[in-house]
């Protein structure tokens, strides 16, 4: 339960991490770093790999944007990822359209898809729309599973080309391929910063925060809820619609409760409000998946339970939000408390 | 008729399971304020701790029955003191993602050490057959399952309502601030109710094991029914819970006969026309919404 004697320092955790706070010479020095990070990615490690980051980096960033400024766990955002994913594979197999168009379609599908989970979810917060929602994700797993002729169940879709004007060296080699999709994951990430800091932003975070009083205030919470919900589903669609190219192939994995599970695990380990931690995560769990995979070890879920369960035990701010707040008490400033939203803490005027 | 009734009983079998381990899930919701995400796993536990406890020691099913809950029941307690009890005072969602974490980690676990291909286990001699009323012949075992649960579920109710014990847990589910200020101990209740829980959802698995296939993933998509369950039931309900497992189960059996592609998801349309009749659930109190 959260106490209701939160300071006010502690309900803005989520918009702006205070080591960082109006020092925008550091902001602007951590968002070249990034950038150079993600260019020189495929240099670095295996290009498919380093592409499997960046989709799972925007994923995350979705999920954080309904997790860390609204409050809302979602349990179930595979069906979003993975929607977008067959709407994008079959875009590209059946009609052969430009693979941006495709990884586009899919994430309006996946925002269509979204509005009536998301009309039906808010009417439940905290702990019931995290089930809702994982129930409404599985729902969709069995519809994908049972309709054969579409999405071919257990085989799923094979052969998912990536057209791109004939310019071959993107249609085949990972490497050149990661380097055409980078601006499609960078523009998903600016526009989930920028509904962080509008108007819009705010306003979510004080929905989070305190639904009762922002209700008082005149603002409609569900429709706020909605809004963001799809706004994330359509992020968690792009992100899906492009691992789906990437890998040329669309699995039911992409519509699992798994999928679900490790969207959140990487929310939660890099930070969950932070926007970079989600980034931060992908990179970690990614690379941690795919050096355990490579050496044979067939436990996965063993590693990423334990991780899952120290990081809830011991570090709830996350890698990102240790690491910022280490960097204010050095600064002298206060800390947030940690805590998800309080979005079940209704009655806390 | 007759495969109208046949459909009819293993309805109510499988909502036997739904229904003992939702009675958990509501119980330790109700109580701890935590929603266990782990129940499914421990489900999945009961039922190859019987298998393994069959194999290896040769215990039976009917000694089974009360072993293996007394063992999950420990189990239980050990999680609650080792990880629940840490995040108590934290938004509940903090124990929704620990549980979450332990249930991945028992699955690969139990999977790593008893592979993905099913243990066997033998229903007793006087469960296997079939039951003959007229003309009418049905599944000894499945009818025993429903019996057997309904009882449990009514023993449970009976302590709620009809013990100290069980005016102290409704007291503490209801109103903790104030069960706290008349001077019980509601703290010192926490840790039994939850391995009770735990127990339950063991006995399900166990009523489970010589009826379905025991792996280590069966408790995956047992436990996404479960939340459904317990999202029609209204999740701080006794009664919602018992009677909504059933009405999955019942739902679920009819669907596998008369539509067996959309048995899975009738499920979830069930959900959501609750949600949007009562988004508190059938028996569930706006308050707790």
């Amino acid at each position: 339960m959260r106490s209701t004697t939160d300071t006010p320092e502690a309900v803005q955790a989520g918009q702006t991490r205070p080591g960082l706070r109006g020092r925008s010479p550091a902001r602007w020095a951590l968002l070249a770093v990034g950038l150079v990070v993600a260019l020189a990615l495929p240099w670095v490690i295996y290009p498919p790999v380093a592409m499997d980051i960046a989709a799972w980096a925007l994923f995350a960033v979705a999920l954080d944007l309904l997790l860390g400024y609204a409050g809302l766990l979602s349990f179930g955002h595979a069906a979003f990822w993975g929607s977008s994913a067959y709407v994008t594979g079959l875009v590209a197999i059946e009609l052969g359209l430009p693979f941006p168009v495709a990884a586009l379609l899919g994430a309006v599908a996946a925002m269509a898809l979204a509005l009536p989970i998301g009309l039906l979810s808010v009417r439940r917060s905290g702990i019931y729309f995290a089930m809702v929602t994982l129930a409404f994700a599985q729902m969709l797993f069995f519809v994908v599973n049972q309709w054969r002729d579409v999405t071919g169940g257990e085989n799923g879709l094979q052969g998912v080309p990536r057209n791109f004007f004939g310019i071959e060296a993107v249609e085949t080699e990972p490497f050149y391929f990661y380097y055409a999709a980078l601006p499609l994951i960078l523009a998903g990430m600016w526009f989930a910063w920028r509904v962080v800091h509008s108007p819009f932003g705010r306003v979510l975070v004080a929905t989070r925060d305190n639904p009762a009083r922002a209700r008082a205030l005149g603002y409609n919470v569900e429709r706020y809820r909605v809004t963001v919900f799809v706004l994330s589903a359509g992020l968690a669609g792009l992100a899906g619609g492009l691992f789906a190219l990437s890998h040329g192939f669309v699995s039911l994995q992409e519509v699992s409760w798994q999928t679900s599970g490790k969207v959140v695990l990487i929310t939660v380990l890099g930070g969950i409000g932070t926007l970079w931690g989600a980034i931060i995560g992908a990179g970690l769990i990614v690379t941690l998946e795919d050096q355990l995979a490579s050496s044979g070890f067939d436990g996965i879920g063993i590693i990423t339970g334990s991780v899952f369960v120290i990081v809830v035990l011991l570090f709830r701010s996350g890698v990102w939000g240790t690491v910022t707040n280490l960097v204010a008490r050095r600064r002298g400033q206060k800390v947030p408390s940690e805590d998800i939203g309080a979005a079940d803490s209704e009655q806390g005027l | 008729m007759n495969a109208f009734l046949l459909y009819t009983v293993q309805g109510l079998a499988a909502g036997s399971f739904y229904a003992l381990a939702a009675l958990g899930l509501a119980i330790i919701f109700g109580v701890l304020g935590v929603v266990n995400f782990a129940h499914g796993a421990c489900y999945m536990l009961g039922a190859v701790v019987a298998a393994v406890l069959l194999d290896v020691t040769g215990l039976t099913f009917w000694p089974a029955l009360v072993v293996v809950p007394v063992l999950l029941f420990l189990f239980g307690v050990v999680i609650e003191r080792l990880f629940v009890s840490r995040l108590a005072e934290l938004d509940p969602l903090y124990n929704f993602l620990l549980t979450f974490g332990l249930s991945l980690l028992l699955v690969d676990l139990i999977k790593r050490q008893y592979g993905v291909s099913g243990l066997p286990y033998t229903r007793p001699e006087v469960l296997s057959g079939q039951l003959s009323l007229g003309s009418f012949h049905l599944p000894t075992y499945q009818v025993f399952v429903f019996l057997f649960s309904l009882l449990v579920c009514a023993g449970v109710w009976l302590l709620m309502t009809r013990t100290r014990i069980g005016m102290i847990v409704r007291a503490s589910t209801e109103k903790s601030d104030l069960t706290r200020a008349l001077g019980v101990n509601v703290k010192a209740w926490v840790t039994p109710v939850f391995g009770f829980g735990i127990a339950l959802a063991g006995l399900a698995g166990v009523l489970a094991a010589p009826f379905r296939a025991i792996t280590a993933d069966m408790g995956s998509s047992f436990i996404i029914i479960l939340f459904a369950v317990v999202v029609i039931g209204g999740l701080g309900s006794i009664v919602g819970a018992v009677v909504a497992g059933f009405l999955v189960g019942l739902v679920e059996a009819y669907g596998q006969a008369y539509a067996p592609q959309l048995s899975q998801i009738v499920i979830f349309v069930l959900m959501a026309l609750v949600i949007l009749a009562r988004p508190a659930g059938l028996f569930g109190r706006e308050e707790n919404a």
